[in-house]
């Protein structure tokens, strides 16, 4: 077993117990903590497989967001001291049912994805910096340099910028958020009479 | 830094009759521990000497003279000696508290400010001086930064204590409202340099003082100033210090801390002050670029040889642990200037100033950087051969990205 591998079983292995960790505890702050590091964990793999793009924005988004989350559980949820959960046993069955199923379908597609079966590519040189964002920066503006070895032209054509797609998402995202702002702005009532 | 190990210890090995592969387990372990214990040396000696400072700026400005006795002239051991009480001190948890998030919390707060070291360099060039060279730099910085509060809303959560959830509460509001506008502010050295890479970020503004980013144009002379005031208000310094705030909250999140553990937070808190400076001098004030470049006028340059290189870089090295010792300083003469501010003026400067500041100098920025390329200095000068000469290369493609960006390879032709 090569060190790469024992980091990864490292840093999956963590990502594992603390989500199971999430799950069994009973107390709401503690949860959030477990998924904390089940998150980080996961970024832990995403630097491992030499996407620290991926890596950089799980920790940015996931691991931050869930910190908002803790806040807001802190916050909206504190009738007493130390908030804790209890589960009924028919909502334990149904979550392990559907857990159970969306784990299945993952692993079933995981082993046949003809991509994703294990080579032995040599892993990726330490010193000089795998380009990560630079290229993704450039698809945006239209240039996709991964795929300028794609043989066939029209194909290579047809790969053309994310910019377009990019820009229609973030307009969409900009349309929710203020749509979001107007439900929940504070309606005035002017009740100055006293 | 790894292969070169495993290379010294199969040379070893050698003398036995043994040998070791080039990316053997060894090597990295060894090489990641070296980087840890290094730059751990640097933040704890740092942050013993920002406290030994902190005592004699606060003193200097109200009219004391701050420490003086312990290790003879200044004063020089107060920290050691403060350091030592605090070892000695019980470790108190209080009843109600969540033991074991109690306990952790301190160290998660250290370890995220630890962790932002990782993907700084101290020197640029063929051989930086960085633990892990990553091409997203500076969003990893950003990102495991913002980590730090982490540890305070635990801490303020695990207290269960009134004063210490108080604090934690509003550190939460103030760091996540506050990176917004460093975002913006450190997406604007991004732009003109083109790069997330910090290495190359310092080397693109290599040469005299007058090719630093702080002085590209008068937006990214702003820009460096909104930067520093979000710096302060998310490492939580005053006049900032709301989490903290002794006048209200008796100490914040840390009212019920003690001993080592509290010494862990103050440990994470100069930390992530030295990390912010850092960014700042790498990202405005030309890294390892001194004001004069001495070694490059003195021969110390890469194209010399290894060795005149490494020692150039060491220059470096002592160039960007000044300006950051700079900034700090100025941190800590701000603090013992400016009275708190309240919740709510915080989150207007916030809000209302530091945000649309940001924003429309990123706009003054790259309008500038689009109607006068390759100018420096205010416009006035142009921009050194070498410093235009350097783009990112992309990996395994014979097209860089200067080739693109002057239209040899036409785009259409590109997908």
């Amino acid at each position: 077993m090569n060190w790469s591998s024992l980091l990864f079983l490292l840093c999956s292995g963590f990502a594992g117990v603390f989500a199971i960790a999430v799950v069994l505890s009973n107390n709401i702050v503690r949860m959030a903590f477990y998924l904390v590091l089940s998150l980080a964990a996961t970024a832990g793999l995403f630097f491992l497989a030499g996407a620290d793009f991926v890596g950089a924005m799980q920790l940015m988004i996931y691991v931050g967001g869930t910190l908002v989350l803790l806040v807001f559980g802190v916050m909206l949820t504190a009738q007493s001291q130390f908030v804790s959960m209890r589960t009924s046993s028919g909502e334990l069955l149904t979550a392990l049912m559907l857990g159970g199923a969306l784990l299945f379908v993952l692993v079933f597609t995981a082993m046949n994805v003809p991509m994703w079966q294990p080579t032995n590519q040599p892993s990726v040189s330490e010193d000089t910096p795998v380009l990560t964002a630079t290229p993704i920066g450039m698809a945006l503006e239209g240039y996709r340099v991964d795929q300028l070895e794609q043989p066939n032209p029209s194909l290579r054509r047809g790969m053309s910028g994310y910019l377009f797609p990019f820009v229609i998402v973030s307009v969409h995202l900009l349309v929710v958020l203020v749509g979001a702002a107007y439900l929940a702005r504070a309606r005035r009532h002017h009740t100055e009479s006293a | 830094m790894a292969k070169l190990l495993n290379q010294c210890l199969d040379w070893i090995a050698s003398w036995v009759g043994g040998s070791l592969p080039d990316d053997s387990l060894l090597g990295y372990v060894l090489a990641a521990l070296i980087y840890v214990a290094l730059l751990l040396g640097l933040v704890a000696t740092s942050a013993l000497i920002f406290i030994w400072l902190e005592r004699k700026v606060s003193g200097r400005i109200q009219d004391r003279l701050g420490p003086t006795r312990v290790g003879g002239k200044f004063g020089w051991l107060q920290t050691l000696a403060d350091g030592m009480k605090l070892l000695t001190k019980e470790d108190l948890v209080p009843g109600d508290a969540d033991k074991m998030l109690f306990r952790l919390a301190p160290y998660i707060s250290f370890c995220a400010s630890l962790a932002a070291f990782i993907a700084l360099p101290f020197a640029g060039r063929d051989f930086p001086f960085v633990a892990q060279h990553l091409n997203i730099a500076v969003f990893f910085v950003l990102a495991v930064m913002g980590l730090e509060v982490f540890g305070v809303i635990l801490a303020g959560y695990a207290s269960a204590s009134k004063w210490s959830l108080f604090g934690a509460m509003r550190e939460a509001a103030q760091v996540v409202s506050y990176e917004v506008p460093m975002g913006l502010c450190v997406v604007v050295p991004v732009m003109l340099a083109g790069s997330m890479d910090l290495v190359f970020l310092g080397d693109k503004q290599q040469g005299w003082f007058t090719n630093w980013y702080l002085f590209h144009d008068p937006f990214t002379f702003l820009v460096f100033w909104v930067y520093f005031t979000c710096g302060v208000a998310s490492v939580n310094r005053a006049p900032f210090d709301l989490a903290e705030a002794e006048s209200e909250l008796v100490a914040g999140f840390h009212t019920e801390y003690s001993g080592l553990r509290w010494s862990f937070f103050f440990m994470a808190e100069y930390g992530s002050m030295l990390a912010v400076s850092i960014l700042a001098a790498i990202l405005f004030l030309g890294g390892w670029n001194g004001p004069i470049p001495i070694a490059g006028l003195l021969g110390l340059t890469w194209e010399n040889g290894p060795v005149l290189g490494y020692l150039g870089n060491f220059l470096g090295m002592i160039n960007v642990i000044a300006k950051g010792f700079l900034l700090v300083t100025v941190m800590i003469w701000v603090r013992w200037t400016l009275p708190r501010l309240r919740i709510d003026q915080v989150m207007t400067t916030c809000l209302k100033y530091c945000t649309p500041l940001a924003a429309v100098m990123f706009v003054g920025a790259a309008l500038w950087h689009t109607t006068l390329p390759d100018r420096v200095f205010l416009g006035l000068l142009q921009a050194p051969e070498v410093n235009r000469r350097l783009t990112e290369r992309l990996p395994d493609h014979s097209l860089d990205v200067q080739a693109i960006e002057q239209g040899t390879i036409a785009q259409g032709d590109a997908l």
